[in-house]
């Protein structure tokens, strides 16, 4: 094969993937060329490329989805490859032809082993014969034997429509369930079950293949944190690898790849029972999110063997014999609530600590919005062991400053601190097991008093804060209910919050920073007042909604009104006025980030008001239905 | 530019502690009138779901801004509770500074004795020469009846007030929380603006017993006067509050609206001395004499203070400074006497700052003007009236405060209370009274004595001096400054490190009115 060099590159997708195949874009002096919906017109990623072309309109399907638009703006700028990035047409078969036939370098694998992998079905037949241990597998239920199961779409990954089916009363349920979300999700429908293993976890192996017949595989990662079958914490090396075990996995995994004539980086995913055995599960042919693990501790660029492989070069020493230095977690954040439901708003504050490697789609200012993915970042940290890089990566999580929206942080920081992950003992169900660490009451009292404080040095004019010539009583605001009182006094600050005096010394506040002295320690507090109010400190973090000081009366929502936890379409309302429900009973079906959430019944009651239609739009906190009750 | 030194041995601990003694007293004083009816009373009061009169205030005020409270103490050494049933106020409320009074309801019910008619009469000159916003938080049952002989005539003087006020483009609003009946009613009957609040505000001019005694009408309080019967069939509420903190929240919607410039806050450098100096620079004992540079190192931007004529006229200091970014003129009395040369150098300071429109401020601490042969033939009196003229006649705002002693014609000729100061504040140790207690004392002894003599009578010494201790101890009680505080002589007494404070805020009340000196308009000045 002729070796073609790679000069002006359109990455096929957006955000922080963008963002990062740019990086080594610059570093390799490659030109590069965006794509943007109409959503992104402002992002990052598209001010970061040199060139960008416009996608007009802001769903998937419109936009980054379409293959024929996504060429001829490849065409249109005088790009001569495109890389797809992870997601959206990155394992599209016919996308990655279509690239090659339009004489354009396509950054990834051959469209065939791509078609191949793609049908979980299919591959797992070709892994059997190919020597990889595979689990066995059922497309129809009746066929399935032996509980927990596990139902999975056959096409995409992620976790998408992915069930576990305990027994015989739930499977049919799931098995449909999985279909519908399969089919909005993928475009197929294709499910199949599988056996579940119990406490697996996961470890998948990145390999990487060149046109010259070298297939390497560069260790293994673990993802066994995992919500909703979606991998929130992944690390290198396995921590459940042995180096016998490591040898056994690369062994499958570059066999794997073999079998299906692979080039380009992919990773071939295993789940591994307690005992150590290890099934075949897929293999993602493409660039993965969590592939910064293992550049940080391979000390590779994946992304620019990505693009030296397209341009039919041999693979580098570095990568032919790959070495493995210390350790690497990646964390991702994502813009969700505690149940995972995804979150929408205007960042206005993301602030990274040093000495982690962030890889985010977004800045200060950018817009989380309801059409596309809600990871915020991926935070990457690298230490000689294990325990040094969760230290670092739980003390970076803890510094990072991210106002607007409502992350899963703070779970993060839980989970590195786990004695579980301390300990290594997690598997893919870990997270529904655990319960993160609850803060102190101090964080909350300290940071109430610290936005107090801050929002009445913002309002301070040329006279002392709440001066009073005779004796009065303190100034007080609330935050959800929470009651602080202060008060600027010749011999200081007196402060109480919900009627406890705190020992307090204050040493200075402005409109954005506190520094307070509360039972002898003394913190810089640093506060971003607005509506919500956000507050970080050594303490944690903090999101305040300030009370109103004078309630408007009447504006308090109808008792019993269920409220949309998030913006969404509305999918299905199966509630009707005059429907006698029970608490828990599910009365509308939300479709969010192409997840469906159920809006239940909190109490037992009669539903008197029904409030929107199947295919209405929703914003968060909307009244849907309202249940009154007796 | 000079900015002035202040050496760090004016400063004295004994004086200090001294002073605050006296604070304490006028704090615990304060005490009684924060305390309003009492436990008992206060408890009821907070029982029915009701705001106390300084928690109403400052829910009304802006967040974090600052209030200046004013005559906290009136009714003291009356037969009234201090405070006089009324908390008055001067603060910020959607960033324009407004005069605040409410009913105190759990003093009587909030009814108006004759000291409250006082404060009141005096809130309403304040607003009318500063052209504040008046809020008025009514609560209140009415005249005190046994007192009404003494309320009642003059008290009619507040209608009037109101609807002058409002003619002369003075917003007035009345938010009514509780009961406005009799002659109360027409408080929110002459205010520009009314606000009720839900099942508590009742406004009437005749209650049930009263219209049943009159007509033999049956009728209950909420058809005769609730503010829901007020704001849908008589009219008289403009807006009709859920509850309390709604009618606080439709007050500030209402100033929001008035379509006035707020208060204009000015960029200032701090004094370079530091204001705690402040308690420890005046002796309690008024014969000792300090140096007011001392006192204004402490209070004017940057220390920095422009002396006129330093080297005449030596004991009464003026110059010009700046106070919280605002130009003012300053008189100050350094040796306590008023000679001819202080009274001629006073008379043409306030011409000058006359005529550069620039308001004054009197830091008092005088025995009045010299007596004596030689300055009576000097012609102090002419000197004298020339200053007093000079004051009397002057057209830019002034402002005094007491720092010491406040004799004789020196209170008249250093803008005392009946000059019309825009604010007149006193330190706690301040005194103010015709003469010295021993003075009063010994001439009435000395005349005593000649009377006798002249009617050849003995002049019996141990009466004398029984008379004498007497004079001094009701003199003394008489001038002191919580004595001329309760009876509304002054806007309140402050702590002497308030002094800046309170007079940068007032600057900016009265800055926030317009005001030109007087050019030539002077009386005749005798020559």
């Amino acid at each position: 094969m002729n070796a073609r060099p790679v000069t002006r590159l359109l990455v096929a997708n957006r955000g922080e993937i963008a963002r990062r195949v740019f990086r080594t874009c610059r570093t390799l002096g490659i030109a590069t060329v965006a794509v943007f919906s109409d959503a992104d017109a402002f992002a990052p990623y598209v001010a970061e490329a040199d060139e960008a072309v416009h996608l007009p309109g802001n769903a998937p399907a419109e936009t980054y989805l379409r293959g024929d638009l996504l060429i001829a703006a490849a065409l249109s700028v005088g790009a001569d490859a495109i890389h797809p990035g992870y997601g959206f047409l990155s394992e599209n078969a016919g996308f990655a032809q279509a690239v090659l036939d339009a004489g354009l370098i396509w950054v990834g694998p051959p469209p065939a082993a791509i078609d191949t992998m793609g049908s979980k079905l299919r591959s797992k037949e070709l892994m059997v014969a190919a020597g990889v241990p595979c689990l066995p597998s059922w497309t129809s239920p009746a066929d399935a034997s032996g509980f927990p199961l596990l139902v999975k779409a056959s096409a995409g990954g992620g976790g998408r429509g992915m069930r576990i089916v305990r027994g015989p009363e739930e499977l049919a349920a799931a098995f449909e369930g999985a279909q519908r979300e399969a089919l909005s999700a993928f475009g197929d429908g294709t499910v199949f079950l599988e056996p579940y293993v119990e406490r697996p976890r996961h470890v998948e192996v990145q390999v990487i293949a060149d046109t010259h017949g070298h297939t390497v595989a560069l260790f293994e990662r673990d993802c066994s944190i995992q919500r909703r079958h979606q991998k929130v914490v992944e690390e290198a090396p396995s921590p459940a690898v042995s180096p016998e075990l490591r040898e056994a996995l690369s062994s499958a995994a570059v066999a794997a790849a073999q079998a299906v004539d692979y080039e380009g980086v992919g990773t071939v995913e295993f789940v591994l029972d307690p005992s150590g055995a290890f099934f075949f599960l897929e293999m993602n042919t493409r660039l993965q999110v969590e592939h910064p693990v293992t550049e940080l501790v391979t000390g590779l660029d994946l992304v620019a063997l990505q693009i030296a492989v397209a341009s039919g070069d041999p693979l580098p020493p570095a990568a032919l014999s790959p070495s493995l230095t210390g350790h690497a977690i990646e964390a991702r954040i994502y813009a969700e609530d505690a149940d995972y439901l995804p979150q929408t708003g205007t960042l206005s504050l993301v602030s990274w600590p040093e000495g982690v490697r962030v890889d985010s789609g977004f800045e200060t200012g950018s817009v989380v919005g309801v059409h596309y993915d809600a990871m915020l970042a991926k935070v990457v940290a690298h230490g000689s062991t294990r325990a040094q890089a969760t230290a670092r990566l739980a003390d970076a999580l803890s510094r990072t400053r991210l106002h607007g929206v409502v992350t899963n942080r703070a779970l993060l920081v839980s989970v590195l601190r786990s004695p579980e992950w301390r300990d290594n003992d997690v598997d893919t169900g870990f997270l529904d097991r655990f319960t993160p660490a609850e803060p102190g009451p101090e964080l909350h009292q300290i940071h109430c008093l610290a936005a107090a404080l801050a929002a009445a040095a913002g309002r301070r004019g040329v006279f002392p804060s709440g001066w009073r010539n005779v004796s009065s009583q303190p100034q007080w605001v609330s935050y959800g209910g929470t009651r602080v009182d202060y008060q600027h006094t010749r011999n200081g600050l007196e402060a109480s919050v919900d009627g406890t005096p705190l020992d307090v010394h204050l040493w200075s506040a402005t409109s954005t920073q506190v520094d307070l002295t509360v039972g002898g320690v003394r913190r810089r507090i640093e506060v971003s007042v607005g509506e919500p109010t956000y507050i970080d400190s050594a303490l944690g973090h903090s999101t305040l909604v300030e009370d109103p000081r004078f309630p408007i009366p009447g504006s308090a929502l109808a008792e019993g009104s269920l409220t949309a936890p998030m913006p969404g379409t509305v999918l299905r309302v199966t509630a009707v006025v005059g429907d006698e429900v029970k608490a828990g009973d599910a009365l509308v079906v939300l479709e969010a980030m192409k997840m469906e959430h159920a809006v239940k019944a909190v109490a037992d009651g009669t539903v008197s008001d029904v409030l929107v239609e199947p295919g209405a739009q929703v914003d968060a906190g909307a009244v849907l239905v309202v249940v009154s009750s007796g | 530019m000079t900015v002035l030194t202040s050496r760090p041995d004016v400063l004295s601990d004994e004086r200090r502690t001294a002073m605050l003694e006296q604070l304490a007293l006028v704090s615990a004083e304060v005490e009684k009138a924060r305390g309003g009816g009492g436990e008992k009373y206060t408890a009821r009061h907070l029982a029915r779901g009701k705001l106390l009169a300084r928690q109403r205030i400052e829910l009304l005020l802006d967040r974090d801004a600052p209030f200046l409270e004013l005559m906290p103490v009136a009714a003291y050494g009356s037969p009234f509770p201090v405070g006089a049933s009324l908390v008055c106020g001067i603060g910020r409320v959607e960033g324009v500074d407004c005069m605040i009074m409410a009913n105190d309801p759990t003093v009587r019910g909030g009814a108006s004795n004759p000291w409250s008619a006082r404060k009141t009469g005096r809130a309403m000159d304040i607003v009318r020469e500063n052209r504040l916003p008046l809020i008025f938080l009514v609560e209140s049952g009415g005249a005190d009846l046994p007192t009404q002989a003494e309320i009642f005539i003059p008290g009619g003087a507040m209608f009037r007030n109101l609807t002058q006020l409002s003619a002369a483009g003075i917003p007035t609003i009345a938010l009514v929380f509780g009961n406005s009946t009799a002659g109360g009613a027409y408080v929110p009957g002459m205010s520009d603006y009314v606000v009720m609040v839900r099942e508590r505000a009742k406004v009437f001019l005749g209650g049930p017993p009263l219209v049943k005694m009159a007509t033999g009408e049956e009728s209950d309080d909420e058809s005769l006067g609730g503010a829901e019967m007020h704001a849908r069939v008589s009219g008289l509420a403009d807006q009709l509050a859920e509850d309390e903190g709604d009618c606080l929240r439709l007050g500030r919607d209402i100033v929001r609206r008035l379509n006035r410039s707020g208060a204009q806050d000015r960029p200032s450098l701090p004094p370079r001395f530091d204001e705690e100096g402040l308690l420890a620079i005046a002796s309690t004992d008024l014969r000792v004499p300090f140096d007011p540079r001392d006192v204004l190192a402490r209070v004017v931007d940057d220390s920095d203070f422009d002396e006129f004529k330093p080297l005449y006229g030596s004991s009464l200091v003026t110059g010009w400074a700046r106070i919280h970014g605002w130009p003012v003129g300053i008189l100050a009395n350094a040796r306590g006497v008023l000679f001819s040369e202080e009274s001629e150098k006073a008379a043409q300071f306030i011409q000058l700052a006359n005529s550069s429109d620039t308001p004054l401020l009197f830091l008092q601490n005088t025995t009045g003007y010299m007596v004596g042969k030689e300055y009576e033939q000097d012609g102090i009196i002419k000197d004298g009236a020339k200053m007093i003229n000079a004051v009397a006649n002057s057209t830019v705002p002034h402002l005094t405060v007491v720092i010491g002693a406040s004799y004789g014609a020196g209170n008249y000729g250093m803008c005392g209370r009946a000059f019309n100061p825009r604010f007149l504040f006193s330190w706690p140790h301040a005194k103010s009274a015709v003469m010295g207690p021993a003075q009063l004392a010994g001439v009435l002894s000395i005349v005593g004595r000649q009377s006798a003599e002249s009617r050849g009578l003995p002049y019996d010494e141990e009466q004398d001096a029984m008379m004498r201790q007497l004079v001094e101890t009701q003199i003394e009680a008489e001038s002191l400054a919580l004595a001329n505080s309760g009876r509304v002589y002054d806007d309140g007494i402050i702590d002497p490190r308030d002094t800046r404070t309170v007079l940068g805020y007032c600057l900016g009340v009265v800055n926030g009115t317009e005001f030109r000196g007087v050019r030539g308009g002077f009386g005749v000045f005798r020559m």
